[in-house]
C-alpha cells in the first residue's frame, strides 16, 4: 500500500530506494519471497492505467505535442518532472566544452525512466563480462555470463520480451520458452534486411519487452517461483490482468493496458498484491544512516510534500536510484567513520561513469516512396536490429577501435506530425503549394532511420563526484560530472557513420547530411543516450571496486546497489535487462542470508 | 528502433538534443529559477489526456496584420486540393500563431524570424509592385515566394527571407499534417487498435523484391 507519516512502519526489512528497473525488481523479488519492504520514490505517484495518453493524436496537444524544455520527449513522453534539468534539482560539470560535456536525464515519478523507455531488452553475452580478459581493457565483472543467465530467463519471463534465438556469437539464446515470437516486420525492415546482408551484416529479430502475446500465466509462474504457492499464485493472477499490444500508440507514452514492462504496470502490482509493499512516493532520499557498530540501519530522506526531513528504518538497504543518484546518496552519506562517504573506502564511489556510444544518420529511400496504405504501427520499432556482427574482425585486429556497437533502425508510416513535412528541402528544391503536398505523399514513409549504440571502455576521467558548492532546493549536495571520452569510441562512432551511410547505399538511397568522418564529431554527448552506469562497480577486490559479486557494498555488508551502477562495463546492449537480472540475482541472495540470520 | 531515434525523425532537427549552455560551469551557484523556462509554459507534469486548443495555455499574440498575411502564406503554401483542405481551413494559423507566442527559447526566435519574416513580406510586395502582400495576385505572390523557397538558391540579400520561408513552410506542415485532415491526405491507417499484426501483404512484398 502507498504510505505517508500517518502508516509508515517504524521498521521494514528492507528499504528499496528507487521504483525503476532495478528497484522495481527488487521490490518484486523480496516480497514474493515473504520480506516487508518499504520503497522509497522522489517523484509522484503516477497511475499508468489512467494517466496514459494513449491514442492521443498530436493536434490535441499543445504546439502538437514537439519537444520543449519541460517535455524534451515531447508532449505524450511518460516522463513527470523530468528531462536533462529537473526543476529545482540541478548538477554540475566540470567542462562545457563539448567533449567533456555529460547530460543527465531524470524523471520524478513512481517507476521512474522504465515509463517512457525503448524497452529494447538485449542481454549481456559472455564476452561483455569479461571483457578485460579478452582484449586488455576495461575491467572485468566478478560474474561471468552463466551466472546472470538463469536471471535474464526469469526476467524475460515474467517482464515479457520477444524476440528470437539466433545463435549469434556473443548474442546469448534464451531459454526455451522465454521469448515472446517478434513481431511481423514492416516494409522497410525487410529492405534492410535484404540489403545489409548483401554487405555481410546480419539483420535479426529484435529484442523488446512488448507482449506480442499474452503471457504463459499457467506455465511461467512454476518457473518464477518453484516451491512457493502463493507468489505463484500471485503472479498468474496479474499474468492474466495483462493485455497483449495492440499495435498502436506509441511505447513511449507508457501503456494502459500494461502490455509492454515498465516497473509501474509489471513489477509493483504483483508486489503490492503480496501486501509485503509498503511505498512512499515524494520521499526525496539523501542519506543511509548507519548504527554505531557500522552498518546501515535506515535512510533519511526529504518529504517533497511537506520539506520536512524523515528517517525510515530497515535491518537491509537497497539503492536502486539510478546510477548516479545512487552514487550521489553515498557520497552524501558522510560520518566520522565514512568522512568520504558511504562505501567509499576504495575511493572507487562515482568512478568508472560510462554511457553508450551514439551515432546516428538517415537516409531517403526511393524504393519506400508513394507505397499503398500500410499500418505500420507495428511494435513501435525495433521489430528487427543488427547484433554487433564483427567480432572476428576485431579479435583479428583489422578494427581501429575496441568493443561493438549493434544498430537500431526504423522506417515506415508513423503517424503524421508536426515533424512530417519538415525539412524536405533537401529532397524538394523548395517546393510549395500543390508541388508540396505532392511531394510530402511521396516521401512520406520512405525514410529510415540508422542509429549505433555501442560500448564505452570506463576511463579514469568519467566519473562524478559531489560538488563543493552546488546545492538543490532541499539543500542537499548535488553532483558534479566528468567526462572524456577515448578514441576507442570516437573511431567506433565514425565507423558506425560510414557503414550507415553503406546501407543507405546498399537500398539505393540517398544519406541526409553528412558523414561524419571525424568520430569526436559523430559521437554524441556524453549521458545523452541515457545508458548511464558504473559509479559503484563490483568486483572482486574491496580495493578497487565499490561491491561484491552480489551487489554488496565492500564495506557495509547490509548495504546493496541494485542499479546500474554496479556495472563493470557497459556492453552495447542496452543494460535495463541487466540491471533486472541483477537486482533479481541481488534480492535472492539477500533473502539467503536473511534465512541464515545473516541479516 | 529506441525512443531516441523515434524522436529524433519526428523532431526537427536538432531539438531533442541537449541544448547547449543550460547548466553552469564549476561551482558556479544555480537557484532554482535558474533551471528551466517554466514558469509560463505547461511545466513539467502537465494532464496528458486532456484535449488543448491554441490560447487555452498562453495567448495567441499575432496581430491582425500578422494574421491576415500568415492566412495567405499558409494557404500558398498548403492549398486545398482534390485530396484535402487548405492549411488554414483546418486551423493551421492558430497553430503557428501559439508556436510563435509560446514561451520557450526555441520558439521566442522563432517569433522574431515569423514576425520579422512577414513584415518583409509586405516591404518586398511594396517595392516589386507598390502595394501590400494581401492585394497581390497570386502571380505576383508566386513571384516573392520563388526567389526565397530554397535557402540554398536564395541570394545573399534574401538569405533572412529564406530562411523565415523554409520556417513558415516547416511550421504550415507541422500543423497541417498533425490534424485528422492531414492524417488523411497522407493515407495514414494506423493508430487503431488491432487483434494482431499481420505485417505488409506478401504481394507488395514480392513486388518490391523483398521476399528473397
Amino acid at each position: 500500500m502507498f504510505v505517508t507519516d500517518k502508516n509508515q512502519k517504524s521498521s521494514y526489512d528492507v528499504i528499496v530506494v528507487g521504483s525503476g528497473a532495478g528497484g522495481g525488481q527488487s521490490a518484486y523479488t523480496l516480497c514474493m519471497d515473504g520480506a516487508k519492504v518499504l520503497m522509497l520514490e522522489a517523484g509522484r505517484k503516477y497511475v499508468p492505467e489512467t494517466e496514459t495518453p494513449m491514442f492521443q493524436t498530436p493536434d490535441l496537444a499543445p504546439l502538437a505535442a514537439a519537444s520543449t524544455p519541460d517535455k524534451p520527449f515531447g508532449f505524450y513522453d511518460a516522463t513527470v518532472d523530468g528531462g536533462w534539468e529537473v526543476p529545482g534539482e540541478p548538477y554540475a560539470r566540470a567542462s562545457e566544452e563539448d567533449a567533456g560535456r555529460f547530460e543527465w536525464w531524470r524523471a520524478r515519478m513512481l517507476g521512474g525512466r522504465t515509463n517512457h523507455w525503448g524497452r529494447i531488452s538485449l542481454r549481456n553475452g559472455p564476452y561483455d563480462f569479461k571483457p578485460r580478459t579478452r582484449d586488455g581493457l576495461g575491467l572485468d565483472w566478478p560474474i561471468s555470463y552463466e551466472d546472470v543467465a538463469p536471471y535474464y530467463d526469469k526476467v524475460e519471463l515474467l517482464i515479457g520480451v520477444y524476440g528470437s534465438n539466433e545463435g549469434l556469437e556473443n548474442t546469448p539464446n534464451s531459454s526455451p520458452g522465454c521469448l515472446l515470437p517478434p513481431p511481423k516486420p514492416l516494409v522497410s525492415d525487410l529492405m534492410v534486411a535484404q540489403r545489409a546482408k548483401r554487405l555481410g551484416i546480419p539483420v535479426i529479430p529484435g529484442h523488446r519487452a512488448v507482449l506480442t502475446q499474452p503471457l504463459d500465466f499457467k506455465n511461467s509462474p512454476a518457473r518464477l517461483h518453484p516451491g512457493n504457492a502463493r507468489a505463484q499464485k500471485i503472479i498468474a493472477d496479474d499474468m492474466r490482468k495483462r493485455a497483449a499490444c495492440l499495435w498502436a500508440t506509441s511505447c513511449g507514452r507508457g501503456c494502459a493496458i500494461r502490455a509492454n514492462y515498465q516497473s509501474t504496470t509489471v513489477h509493483l502490482p504483483p508486489a503490492l498484491a503480496s501486501g509485503n509493499l509498503d511505498i512512499r512516493t515524494d520521499a526525496m532520499v539523501y542519506e543511509v544512516t548507519v548504527g554505531r557498530d557500522g552498518r546501515a540501519n535506515g535512510v533519511n530522506f526529504v518529504d517533497r510534500t511537506s520539506g520536512k526531513h524523515r528517517h525510515a528504518a530497515a535491518r537491509v538497504v537497497i539503492l536502486a536510484a539510478s546510477a548516479c543518484e545512487s552514487v550521489r546518496i553515498l557520497l552524501n552519506s558522510k560520518s566520522e567513520r565514512f568522512p568520504e562517504g558511504l562505501a567509499n573506502s576504495s575511493g572507487k564511489v562515482g568512478r568508472y561513469l560510462m554511457d553508450t556510444v551514439g551515432s546516428s544518420v538517415d537516409g531517403q529511400i526511393p524504393l519506400l516512396e508513394s507505397l499503398p496504405p500500410l499500418n505500420e504501427d507495428a511494435a513501435d520499432g525495433h521489430q528487427m536490429y543488427v547484433p554487433w556482427w564483427l567480432y572476428q574482425e576485431q579479435h583479428a585486429g583489422k578494427l581501429d577501435f575496441a568493443r561493438g556497437y549493434h544498430i537500431e533502425f526504423g522506417g515506415g508510416k508513423r503517424m503524421p506530425d508536426h515533424g512530417t513535412g519538415a525539412g524536405l528541402e533537401w529532397l524538394t528544391g523548395g517546393s510549395y503549394g500543390a508541388k508540396f503536398k505532392q511531394d510530402v505523399r511521396r516521401y512520406y514513409g520512405s525514410f529510415v532511420g540508422f542509429a549505433g549504440r555501442g560500448e564505452m571502455i570506463p576511463n579514469d576521467q568519467s566519473y562524478c563526484e559531489i560538488d563543493p558548492v552546488m546545492k538543490d532546493k532541499w539543500g542537499i549536495p548535488v553532483l558534479r560530472f566528468h567526462w572524456q571520452w577515448s578514441d576507442h569510441e570516437m573511431r567506433q562512432a565514425a565507423h558506425m557513420q560510414r557503414t550507415f551511410a553503406d546501407i543507405i547505399e546498399a537500398m539505393g538511397g540517398r544519406v541526409h547530411g553528412e558523414v561524419k568522418t571525424d568520430g569526436a564529431k559523430a559521437i554524441a554527448p556524453g549521458g545523452s543516450i541515457i545508458h548511464e552506469v558504473g559509479g559503484a562497480i563490483m568486483g572482486s577486490d574491496p580495493k578497487s571496486s565499490v561491491t561484491n559479486r552480489w551487489g554488496q557494498t565492500w564495506d557495509v555488508d547490509n548495504l546493496i546497489v541494485a542499479d546500474g551502477g554496479v556495472f563493470a562495463s557497459n556492453a552495447d546492449k542496452n543494460p535495463t535487462l541487466t540491471i533486472m537480472a541483477l537486482a533479481w540475482r541481488a534480492s535472492d541472495h539477500i533473502l539467503e542470508r536473511m534465512r541464515r540470520k545473516e541479516l | 528502433m529506441d525512443r531516441r531515434t523515434t524522436i529524433k525523425w519526428v523532431l526537427a532537427a536538432g531539438a531533442a538534443l541537449p541544448l547547449k549552455g543550460g547548466r553552469a560551469a564549476r561551482g558556479a551557484p544555480v537557484t532554482p529559477a535558474d533551471v528551466a523556462p517554466t514558469a509560463r509554459g505547461y511545466g513539467t507534469d502537465p494532464n496528458l489526456v486532456a484535449n488543448y486548443r491554441p490560447g487555452e495555455l498562453w495567448p495567441l499574440t499575432f496581430t491582425a496584420a500578422e494574421r491576415r498575411l500568415a492566412v495567405i502564406l499558409a494557404d500558398i503554401i498548403i492549398p486545398a486540393d482534390e485530396h484535402s483542405e487548405s492549411a488554414s481551413a483546418v486551423g493551421v494559423v492558430d497553430f503557428i500563431d501559439e508556436w510563435v507566442s509560446a514561451p520557450y527559447p526555441r520558439h521566442q526566435e522563432d517569433r522574431t524570424i515569423v514576425q520579422t519574416g512577414l513584415a518583409w513580406l509586405d516591404t518586398e510586395a511594396v517595392r516589386r509592385f507598390g502595394k501590400g502582400f494581401s492585394e497581390l495576385d497570386s502571380a505576383q505572390q508566386q513571384g516573392i515566394c520563388d526567389d526565397i523557397c530554397d535557402e540554398s538558391r536564395a541570394t545573399s540579400s534574401r538569405a533572412d527571407a529564406a530562411k523565415f520561408f523554409a520556417l513558415f513552410r516547416d511550421l504550415t506542415a507541422g500543423g497541417f499534417y498533425s490534424t485528422p485532415a492531414g492524417r488523411k491526405d497522407l493515407n495514414y491507417i494506423g493508430n487503431v487498435p488491432l487483434a494482431r499484426f499481420d505485417g505488409p501483404p506478401a504481394e507488395l512484398i514480392q513486388a518490391l523484391g523483398l521476399d528473397s
